[in-house]
């Protein structure tokens, strides 16, 4: 019986993908492409050169730091759609904290890490400005989350076209780059850090073996299943909730920080490029399972890299990978719920 | 209207909530469905406005056999329910409201039907400004508007399920002379009560469920005492063994007050034992449960003290509560209780108060086993609590309370269980109390009441009584307590 449910769980997982797939293949059609070009194009996007493997983790390293804060903040039930704006202020902070030293004559490793300390206070401040707003203004985290992504928008318009603006004239594409000295290292003729690739795989270790081994995972996950059974058993569900933003604004931050230092060496609009939004994808397709968004943020980044071959190879929009991953999502949910009500069907009958 | 309902079976689970019930409820009388919590009433009337399907059974309606499938398909044959809590929109305005509950039906209402609602409730002697908000009316209007409501949508029959909770008195006595002026218009009126005053004041018959079979039916004038005994049956009173409370206060509650929604209760006096077990009587909803909350911290009094060791805790949020030793343990097991999805392993982790950093696997599986053992839980450490059964689940709870503790808060601790995991669990209370822990639990049972308890505080629309010892009280006393007789004025 339970080996069999183990199989049926698999079978559901992988129908999920295929229904996406076949959705997928259903839209490409409609758009006279044929998807098999286009599933190849997207998959040599990803192998056909070390530079464009590397640029893959690129992207999955910020995806696997967001994805790590979702998972405590999904974990104590929390929808932190305001995961964006905290790594906007992530990398505003870490701007500032650059900007602010790079003229100072330290050392450039004592910036670099001053940088991410802004960084990730300036997470922990917008993560704990929706948590101030939740339990004091009794405004739901979803809203609070999605106004304060606005907030943080406009501020580092603000900023990138007011006072941080380019020498000469401002413009969209960001404010002046830092100094080589401040970005930190990279394999040489890569894009990728190694730094930026451990601090990822740290990240997954201790939430790791946080919500695996600790009494505190275990207390933000029954504040997140049982509030009120949460109260009866001593836990204050206010205080770990907190806790549980401060941690996702944490990683938030350290996201934020990762792109300025890392990646852009600078702050352009939208510096987030939607792997907040794209890490709630992730969340929950793995279900609370750190462990999963290894596999799957991979995948989701060698949809976003491999994508970018969609328009030069067949005049595709590049968005089809959005598509991609919306679509898994989405038929993964689905047939989730189709598995629980099949279930429960069957569960019904044997209690009488 | 001439409504007969035969052979009505209706199960829950396990539980068989009406047993073949067979009843005609003839046009113009005002009909009293009595009986104590879980008897099946509520059941009953829901399957008759089509709020829950019977499993089996027929429902004729003027010699017709009919389904009833919704509430819609009982409001298109005539028949309405008034609900404990108001089914309308807070939010809207009296005139809005009404119109989404008459666009439900499919009936579209013109401005001579406005006419016609005005004079509905001219008629009755109910006043709404249809342009104020039904938010801003107090349980008794909005109840008077769902009346209105129902009448204005042509309702023949009217079930009014415990109406004259949370209303005042002056609003209960227009309620009444509406309902007899109603059947005096050939309408059929079910009242559903507890409060045998009432259904004296109001029925010309009254029918008695328990245990999910109607078991008697009376016409007025009624003899009360026969009610209370058919209500309750004749049970072989057990003698109690031994009285386990000593000198020591462990609590005493000074001038207490609770304000909720529909339930006030003021002014509460009692000293608490260590070691003593107090029980709570009274119908569901009397504010037994407001009470025990209150006293674990989980809500605020409006007034008075609530003292440990000379110390008022009356305000300190519930940790300062547990802090102190006093637990609470709710009657929604899945829902207040334990953690959907979680193992038991979990649960013992979580309730063990020891501050650790991580988890010691070795310590809480040896934990797990033992209480596993001690509580005889049907269930394995990585069992989910979700998958117990429902006195498992119970035992679990128990399970997870600290020991030693000062107080312990049951809510129907009982309910639901056959009598071997009750009698199990009362042991298990039961030692407790001699390690000087006190106990305040409510019940439906008389029986379980008059047998564990040392004194009875008894709970009825908003009052409570003096503690009562239980040595000197009858079940029979009881019930007429509960049913709101023999109160001191």
């Amino acid at each position: 019986m339970n080996k069999n449910r183990g199989l049926i769980d698999f079978l559901f997982r992988i129908s999920g993908i295929a229904a996406a797939l076949l959705f997928t293949s259903l839209v490409l059609l409609v758009a006279r492409a044929n998807p098999l070009e286009a599933f190849a194009n997207i998959f040599m996007g990803v192998v056909s050169t070390p530079i464009k493997i590397a640029d893959t983790i690129v992207a999955w390293v910020p995806l696997i730091l967001t994805t790590c804060g979702l998972v405590i903040a999904f974990t104590a039930g929390l929808m932190n759609i305001g995961i964006e704006g905290q790594i906007m202020l992530g990398a505003i902070m870490t701007t500032g904290a650059l900007r602010l030293l790079q003229d100072s004559g330290l050392p450039p490793a004592v910036i670099i890490l001053a940088g991410f300390l802004a960084g990730v206070a300036g997470g922990v401040i917008w993560a704990l400005l929706v948590g101030a707003l939740k339990f004091y203004g009794g405004v739901s985290e979803i809203f609070a989350g999605l106004g304060l992504n606005f907030i943080a928008t406009a501020l580092s318009l603000w900023l990138i076209f007011g006072p941080w603006k380019r020498a000469g004239v401002a413009s969209m594409s960001g404010t002046a780059p830092f100094d080589a000295a401040l970005w930190l290292p990279m394999f040489q003729g890569f894009r990728l850090s190694p730094w930026s690739l451990s601090l990822a795989i740290i990240s997954i270790v201790v939430v790791f073996i946080l919500m695996k081994f600790t009494v505190v995972g275990l207390r933000l996950k029954a504040v997140g299943k049982n509030t009120r059974a949460a109260i009866q058993m001593g836990i204050s569900p206010s205080k770990y909730m907190l806790l549980s933003f401060i941690l996702c604004g944490v990683f938030a931050g350290l996201t934020g920080a990762v792109q300025v230092l890392g990646v852009y060496h600078r702050l352009i609009p939208s510096i987030s490029s939607g792997y907040g939004f794209l890490g709630l994808l992730v969340a929950m397709l793995v279900d609370y399972q750190i462990i999963w968004a290894v596999p799957v943020a991979l995948l989701f980044a060698a949809l976003n890299i491999g994508g970018i071959q969609l328009p030069i190879m067949m005049k595709l929009d590049s968005t089809l990978s959005g598509v991609m991953q919306s679509s898994l999502v989405f038929f993964f949910l689905i047939m989730g719920g189709v598995r629980k009500k099949l279930q429960r069907k069957e569960e019904k009958p044997s209690n009488e | 209207m001439l409504i007969e309902l035969i052979e009505i079976h209706k199960f829950f689970g396990s539980v068989h909530a009406n047993n073949g019930i067979t009843l005609t409820i003839e046009p113009g009388q005002i009909l009293g469905v009595l009986g104590e919590n879980g008897a099946g009433k509520s059941t009953l009337m829901k399957v008759l406005s089509g709020l829950i399907c019977k499993d089996s059974g027929k429902i004729l309606i003027n010699h017709l056999e009919q389904e009833l499938n919704s509430p819609s398909d009982a409001l298109r044959l005539g028949i309405g329910m008034l609900h404990q809590d108001p089914h309308d929109f807070p939010s809207m305005t009296i005139r809005e409201d009404l119109q989404i509950w008459d666009s439900r039906t499919g009936v579209k209402k013109s401005a001579s039907d406005w006419q016609q609602l005005i004079a509905i409730q001219k008629d009755l002697g109910f006043h709404f400004d249809l342009n104020g908000t039904v938010g801003e009316l107090t349980v008794g209007e909005r109840q008077q508007l769902e009346l209105v409501r129902l009448l204005w949508l042509g309702v023949e029959v009217l079930i009014l399920d415990e109406p004259t909770t949370g209303i005042s008195a002056a609003q209960q006595e227009v309620l009444f002379a509406a309902l007899k002026k109603l059947a005096g218009q050939d309408k059929t009126i079910i009242f559903v009560s507890h409060k045998l005053e009432e259904v004296k004041e109001l029925c010309s018959r009254a029918v008695v469920l328990r245990k999910g079979c109607l078991i008697g039916e009376r016409q007025a004038p009624f003899n009360e005492n026969d009610l209370v005994e058919l209500m309750f049956g004749r049970q072989i009173t057990r003698t109690r063994t031994s009285q386990s409370g000593t000198q020591d206060i462990c609590m005493s509650v000074r001038n207490l007050s609770i304000e909720d929604f529909r339930i006030r209760i003021e002014n509460v006096n009692f000293d608490l034992y260590a070691g003593e077990v107090i029980g709570l009587a009274g119908m569901e909803g009397s504010g037994q449960r407001q009470f025990l909350q209150t006293l674990a911290g989980l809500k605020q009094a409006t007034g008075g003290r609530i003292e440990i060791d000379r110390e008022d805790i009356n305000g300190k949020n519930c940790f300062e509560f547990q802090k102190r030793g006093i637990f609470y343990v709710p009657s929604a097991r899945m829902e207040e209780g334990l953690v959907p999805g979680m193992t038991l392993e979990e649960h013992y982790i979580l309730s063990d108060c020891e501050k650790r950093m991580f988890i010691n696997g070795k310590n809480s599986r040896m934990i797990t086993e033992t209480r596993i053992e001690r509580f005889n839980i049907k269930g394995r450490a990585a069992t989910n609590s979700e998958e117990l059964s429902g006195g498992n689940q119970q035992r679990l709870l128990l399970s997870l309370l600290k020991d030693p503790a000062r107080l312990l808060l049951l809510e129907n601790p009982t309910r639901g269980l056959d009598i071997e995991s009750a009698n199990w669990i009362w042991s298990i209370l039961r030692e407790r109390c001699q390690a000087a822990t006190s106990i305040i639990f409510s019940s439906a049972d008389l029986d379980e009441l008059t047998f564990y308890a040392d004194r009875i505080l008894v709970f009825f629309a908003g009052r409570i009584s003096e503690p009562l010892p239980s040595s000197g009280l009858t079940e029979e006393k009881l019930g007429r307590m509960i049913g709101g007789k023999d109160w001191p004025k």
